[in-house]
């Protein structure tokens, strides 16, 4: 498993490819449809990320002391923004997930892209992978 | 109508480019533009005369009061208000509905029944539901119908002698139906209930007499209406304002403060209670005459051009459903278009320049009635242009094209 920082730069170069803001959203939106299904027991309140304007739901479950998400949402560009999200951080150990510095978001440009309540939800992701991997990381 | 090139010029926002490319903006429902009119009456207020009201006996002091009262002249005026003390400036809708729904806890008890409607935006809404959990009185809800439009005959039904009051929006902000008022407020007052109209939507799209109507209460905000944001009034019958205890307590809204006992100013200014937002009602003011200068009958015939206009562009794209079709509707067209989520197509479009709201507008209940998350909202104003309509119906189908 590469880790958390060289995977950041993948997709940093990755979205250096595209010049136009088109792109990019197309990019994301092939993301989201190619997510893989969620797991419909998952889908409960509990999982539920506050913050977002759409239904935004993120599951973790650690194996061998490394953490898995899987996530969904009704809306197309947010399984996008979720799709690059769990490459980065899933399969992660927990500490590694915690200290993790997120710079590819204003790397790729998207920031510029991504309305106010769409980066909001984006910070809400983050933030909610990393109180799960806070929660693993103390049971241990 | 002026023609709407030379309006435009009056708004140096429309002027804007994003993503490089002209703004569209179709978010009027939300909050309206504001002319240059409008913004040079607040630069004047801050660059010669910028003191406070009603207190000091100095030029400045004398010259910001009379510029803020006058505006009340011309919200009384243009709203058909009988009495110039009968027009509360507010921070906005939301603040003239809070006013009343705390101040009537004293005249509710748990026998008594509010009508709300099921389209009504939060703003009303929660204020009574929290009136209702301090007194125990119900709560009950006028539904809506498919087209979009509210039961009447259900809110006939619903009428008894422990309705106290009705809480009604003139204009529904999701939907756009144009609600019939007169009816609600003559079938209200035979029944002996008093009625609030929240003219939040309303307000901006055609003229009103609030005398004529006989409505009890009215609410509405400056920034609907090119004026300012943070900014709104009040209306309500001599007799009912009087009844309602003050909001706030504080300065400007006494006769005399003793330690004893304070004796509260009359109306208006028992409910003005500190320093108020004094550029932006000086700034409402001049929207109104900005807007009246335009002329409202020339407004809603302009605006109903548009929105048959973008109506039936709409219509052209495939899997587009369109909520909220009554036949009395302002330029507001609610849409979702294929099961695409709304927040998906609201992201694309924004990249293309063109400003529409998405989600849920606020009202929940409408959302739920038609069992969908939300719906992109395009609401339009006398300043838009059919061409700006071609544009996002262009902008629309490369969405579609992009989300597949």
């Amino acid at each position: 498993m590469e880790n958390i920082e060289s995977i950041q730069q993948e997709i940093i170069n990755e979205f250096d490819f595209f010049d136009e803001w088109s792109e990019k959203y197309q990019y994301l939106i092939d993301l989201g449809k190619n997510l893989p299904t969620f797991n419909e027991i998952n889908r409960v309140n509990e999982n539920i990320v506050k913050g977002c304007q759409s239904n935004v739901w993120l599951h973790a479950e650690i194996i061998d002391d490394k953490i898995f998400y899987t996530a969904d949402s009704d809306a197309i560009i947010s399984k996008g923004i979720i799709s690059i999200l769990i490459s980065v951080f899933s399969g992660q150990k927990p500490e590694d997930i915690i200290t993790a510095k997120i710079d590819f978001i204003d790397k790729i440009g998207l920031s510029n892209h991504l309305s106010l309540t769409r980066a909001n939800g984006l910070l809400a992701m983050v933030k909610q992978i990393k109180i799960y991997a806070m929660a693993y990381g103390s049971k241990k | 109508m002026k023609d709407v090139y030379k309006i435009r010029e009056d708004f140096p926002i429309l002027k804007k480019k994003i993503n490089d490319t002209d703004l569209v903006y179709f978010d009027n429902a939300a909050t309206s533009q504001t002319p240059k009119q409008v913004i040079q009456k607040i630069v004047d207020y801050y660059e010669q005369y910028n003191s406070n009201i009603h207190r000091g006996l100095h030029s400045l002091s004398a010259d910001a009061t009379n510029q803020y009262e006058l505006s009340r002249k011309i919200i009384q005026k243009h709203f058909g208000i009988k009495n110039n003390h009968e027009v509360i400036f507010t921070s906005g809708t939301t603040h003239g509905i809070n006013i009343v729904s705390s101040g009537l806890e004293s005249q509710i008890n748990s026998s008594d029944e509010l009508i709300v409607s099921e389209m009504e935006h939060h703003s009303n809404i929660v204020p009574w539901q929290i009136l209702c959990e301090k007194t125990d009185a119900k709560l009950k809800v006028i539904p809506i119908n498919k087209e979009g439009s509210l039961d009447i005959d259900t809110f006939k039904t619903m009428l008894n002698k422990n309705v106290k009051f009705v809480f009604i929006n003139h204009v529904s902000n999701s939907l756009g139906t144009i609600n019939p008022i007169e009816e609600i407020i003559e079938l209200a007052h035979k029944n002996n209930s008093k009625v609030l109209l929240d003219g939040a939507q309303g307000a901006a799209h055609f003229k009103i007499n609030l005398s004529e109507i006989n409505v009890d209460y009215y609410v509405a905000s400056a920034h609907k209406l090119c004026g300012p944001t943070g900014v709104g009034f009040l209306y309500g019958k001599s007799e009912l304002l009087e009844a309602l205890p003050p909001y706030q307590g504080g300065g400007e809204m006494i006769s005399s403060v003793t330690f004893e006992k304070t004796e509260y100013a009359d109306l208006p200014y028992k409910f003005e209670a500190g320093t108020p937002n004094i550029s932006g009602v000086i700034g409402f003011g001049a929207a109104i005459d900005y807007m009246n200068d335009i002329g409202f009958d020339n407004i809603e015939s302009y605006e109903q051009e548009l929105l048959k206009y973008a109506t039936d562009r709409l219509k052209e794209i495939p899997g587009i459903k369109i909520y909220g079709n009554a036949v009395n509707k302002i330029c507001i067209i609610s849409f979702n278009l294929s099961s695409h989520h709304p927040s998906d197509i609201g992201s694309i479009l924004d990249q293309f320049g063109i400003a529409v709201r998405t989600g849920q507008h606020c009202t929940q209940p409408v959302m739920d009635y038609y069992n969908i998350p939300g719906t992109v909202r395009v609401s339009l104003s006398f300043y838009n242009t059919k061409s700006e309509i071609d544009l996002f119906i262009d902008a629309l189908e490369k969405t579609s094209n992009m989300l597949g």
